[in-house]
């Protein structure tokens, strides 16, 4: 025989079930969309990865 | 018959009633109704201050000034289950009903107190962070452990942890703290006991009964009266004076002064009245001052905004 669960108490760990499921989705959404303002930002983060790159560089004075 | 099918049949034989929590009873831990009033006002203080974030970035700052609000009301329940048990209006919340646990409220709280903070201060900055657990200590150890069953000033002191949302918002985007953000705080701050003492005058909750020193039952009523309409005095030029800072314009001053006005004149009404006039139509005067002193803040909050969005729009007037 199959086990179903019917009573309220069951309705009601469904929800928190659903309900917590969704804030962990949320917070995972939540998360990325940090990541990708973050990202675009970008400014800050230039000059902090450890590798030369000509555009940070200062300029060089060319001398005869 | 196996021993799943007997828990079933038990479970249906005796309803798990009050004793089982849904997912609602953990959000009605986080005072919804208090943390809506926490949105308004840190979002308006993102919107009033200088400088610009992505939008995601606003609507994060809200989000987790919200959710420290909201852990910050998780504890409060936590350590006040036991005198909420005890006064009708509080004893149908999900502790002292009994389908949340003091442990889990208090591991709710808690954690969403540090989830809240270091995620402000990734998403935003260490100052907003700093302020909003500053804001979660004040509440729940200052307010609720400390001083709400010491003096019948609790309200007044209470009214300070509603009042910093506006100040994380600004510190969200401008990384620091200034006058305007102070005087949006010191607002909140003033509105804070006239607001809520209109309310218990009608409201006659059971404090005495949690021996919880309520200014209208310390002082009585005419008391409170008195006090409403000095803390009333005090707010108006305070709600004034913001208009003059780089953050107020035309629209708050003409807002401010009409608002103040006719807050003024409810206070007077409220301080003039006795206890039987207000018997006697039911405590109208009081009533009508409560439901306004939410327009008041609310309306004066969306004027500071619509001064902002002027401005941006290219509608200065003079040194506005």
């Amino acid at each position: 025989m199959a086990i179903r669960a019917e009573s309220e108490m069951h309705q009601r760990r469904f929800g928190r079930n659903i309900g917590v499921a969704l804030c962990l989705v949320g917070f995972c959404a939540i998360l990325f969309g940090l990541t990708v303002a973050k990202v675009r930002q970008g400014a800050s983060m230039e000059a902090f990865d450890h590798a030369p790159r000509v555009s940070i560089t200062p300029p060089v004075e060319e001398s005869e | 018959m196996t021993d799943a099918t007997a828990n079933l049949a038990a479970a249906k034989a005796e309803p798990a009633g009050p004793q089982e929590a849904g997912f609602g009873d953990y959000v009605q831990l986080l005072k919804p109704r208090v943390m809506s009033l926490v949105v308004f006002t840190a979002f308006a203080g993102l919107m009033v201050a200088p400088g610009s974030q992505p939008w995601f970035i606003y609507f994060c700052a809200v989000l987790f000034i919200a959710i420290g609000g909201g852990a910050s009301g998780a504890l409060n329940m936590w350590y006040d289950a036991d005198i909420d048990r005890l006064m009708k209006r509080t004893s149908t919340r999900p502790i002292p009903s009994g389908r949340v646990t003091e442990g889990e409220a208090f591991g709710l709280g808690l954690a969403l107190s540090f989830m809240s903070v270091a995620m402000l201060g990734l998403a935003t900055n260490w100052v907003a962070a700093g302020i909003l657990a500053f804001t979660i200590f004040f509440y729940v150890v200052i307010y609720t452990m400390w001083l709400k069953r010491a003096t019948p000033q609790n309200i007044v002191i209470g009214g300070a942890a509603g009042a910093f949302p506006p100040m994380i918002g600004w510190a969200a985007v401008t990384g620091g703290v200034s006058i305007e953000s102070v005087l949006m705080f010191g607002l909140i701050f003033m509105w804070t006991p006239p607001h809520f003492w209109a309310l218990a005058l009608f409201m006659k909750s059971d404090y005495h009964k949690a021996n919880v020193p309520m200014l209208t039952v310390t002082h009585g009523r005419a008391a409170t009266r008195r006090h409403i309409w000095v803390y009333t005095l005090l707010l108006a030029p305070l709600a004034m004076v913001l208009g003059f800072t780089s953050i107020g314009g035309p629209v708050y001053v003409a807002a401010a002064l009409v608002l103040n006005a006719i807050f003024l004149k409810g206070a007077w009404d409220i301080y003039k009245r006795d206890e039987t006039m207000a018997e006697a139509d039911a405590y109208a005067v009081e009533k009508k001052f409560f439901r306004f002193s939410l327009y008041y803040l609310f309306l004066l909050f969306m004027a500071l905004m619509a001064d902002v969005a002027l401005r941006q729009a290219g509608f200065a007037i003079g040194s506005w």
